[in-house]
């Protein structure tokens, strides 16, 4: 993949979400959320997605692998591309880190 | 707990590109969707005394606090209905011996379990078994940057010393840690060296809260209201720091709250009456807000009936949802969605009529109110020592036979 701008993410970053944040599903609302002091985003079904794949371990393309065995029928280049814009702006808000 | 702990205009949901638009929140008109915030005021019990507390002037009236188990079941209920952030607040919440019994019973339900503390009470040991218990945030309030203006605001002269040393302990201890510093005239003027220690603490954020007034703040309200020239220096400094911060890449957010006697319109408080956000106070009392005590009317308690039924069927809690209840200018106002008439408790501490506009609103008949009241504060020569601190003395004042 190519490697963006400001935020040195590429291929091999590992994500994970920020100290003391908490991805949770939410039965009553039918969705995950992520939860932080004070604080609650209500994350779509493909954002709660990327962020349920993140486990510490995986790196960008283990997510992008991931997400495309998981849904075979999206186009795996509409996946990779979802999943590197999500990353990028989740990083930027401040929502997760990466080494 | 101080009066912005939990920001009004802050009930759950941020919302971005990635997450459903805030429509998916809010339910259809007519439909009440759940508390997705529980705050729960485990006592009215503290040892600070500030003069701008938001708990109720005769507090002193409230006994019987919730059981151990009482509580449990409160959070059972509350967590079936779909709240998933909650609050332990008081008063001090430390105070109860049986604090961590709740948050681990709260952090087993799912909820993420934030601690709002005055830190009196705190212990290196405490700060451990809370972590054991599966809290996941501490909130640690500090008066001031120096320890003389801090013993004036809380009637303390040790509390301040004690803040710090524990706000050092809960981020060794890995919290995440938010400082919230309550704003008004008498500090308001040192918010350089404030945000300068909160950096220095290593916060994570940091809530800038100029006082809301209401309860005891209320009662202090000509001697706490900072001028509009303070508030213009503290916003500047505030935007100076945050421009810093950047350049430094430290990420410690600073959240200002502005006054809202300042503003010329009203602030959506709460994101409405009975939309998001519900408070068990410490006798089970269930309500709106955590101001909402002091108005004419009589909450139901969590000993009369099932919590659902409080939120859902209950005639305090459906009084002032929705528009119906709006009077004019609200009624035919296009902005009556955006700021659901302003407060209720504000409209009725300055009007005496809590379905009134909140005189906030520069179109309301009362907002001459709000106009006095900042002439009031800016003749008020009165310092910290003077105003009435907020304990049990000051209370039976207040208390009805």
């Amino acid at each position: 993949m190519t490697i963006t701008a400001d935020t040195g993410m590429n291929g091999s970053t590992v994500y994970r979400l920020r100290p003391g944040w908490r991805l949770q599903w939410e039965e009553t609302q039918q969705r995950h959320v992520l939860l932080y002091p004070e604080g609650m985003v209500q994350l779509n079904d493909s954002a709660g997605a990327i962020l349920a794949t993140l486990d510490g371990q995986r790196d960008v393309d283990g997510v992008v692998a991931a997400l495309q065995a998981q849904f075979p029928d999206a186009p795996p280049t509409a996946i990779e591309q979802d999943v590197h814009e999500f990353l990028l702006d989740a990083d930027r808000q401040g929502w997760i880190h990466h080494d | 707990m101080n009066s912005c702990s939990m920001p009004t205009d802050k009930g759950g949901s941020t919302m971005t590109d990635h997450t459903d638009t805030a429509a998916a929140n809010q339910p259809l008109p007519g439909h009440t969707g759940a508390p997705l915030w529980l705050l729960a005021e485990l006592t009215y019990r503290c040892p600070l005394q500030c003069s701008y507390c938001s708990n109720p002037l005769d507090f002193a009236n409230v006994k019987e606090e919730l059981t151990t188990d009482e509580w449990v079941d409160v959070l059972t209920q509350a967590r079936a209905m779909g709240a998933v952030q909650m609050g332990f607040s008081g008063g001090e919440p430390l105070v109860r011996q049986d604090l961590e019994i709740l948050v681990a019973e709260a952090r087993r339900l799912g909820f993420y379990t934030n601690l709002i503390t005055s830190a009196q009470g705190l212990d290196e040991a405490r700060i451990l078994a809370l972590r054991e218990a599966g809290l996941d945030h501490i909130q640690i309030s500090l008066q001031a940057s120096d320890p003389d203006v801090a013993a004036a605001v809380a009637g303390s002269r040790k509390a301040h010393a004690k803040k710090l040393a524990m706000a050092r302990a809960v981020k060794a201890a890995g919290y995440p840690m938010v400082l919230n510093v309550v704003l008004h005239r008498h500090n308001i003027d040192r918010l350089d060296d404030i945000i300068a220690l909160c950096d220095e603490l290593g916060a994570d954020a940091v809530e800038l809260a100029n006082c809301q007034l209401y309860g005891w703040a209320h009662l202090n309200r000509a001697g706490l209201l900072p001028s509009k020239a303070q508030l213009e220096v503290a916003e500047a400094t505030t935007q100076r720091w945050r421009e810093t911060l950047a350049e430094r890449g430290r990420d410690m957010r600073l959240l200002f709250v502005v006054p809202d006697y300042y503003s010329d319109r009203p602030k959506a408080c709460m994101g409405g009456w009975g939309a998001i956000f519900m408070t068990v106070a410490p006798d089970g009392a269930v309500l709106p807000c955590h101001s909402a005590r002091m108005l004419p009317m009589r909450f139901p308690t969590v000993r009369e009936r099932p919590l659902k039924e409080i939120w859902y069927e209950s005639e305090p809690f459906n009084r002032y949802r929705g528009d119906g209840w709006m009077k004019e200018p609200c009624r035919s106002c296009d902005e009556r969605h955006r700021d659901v008439g302003g407060c209720r408790c504000q409209a009725y501490l300055l009007t005496g009529d809590p379905a009134a506009t909140d005189p906030v609103c520069d179109l309301s008949p009362d907002h001459h109110l709000i106009e006095a009241a900042r002439r009031e504060a800016a003749g008020d020569n009165r310092t910290l020592e003077e105003l009435t601190l907020r304990n049990v003395h000051e209370s039976r004042v207040f208390c009805r036979t």
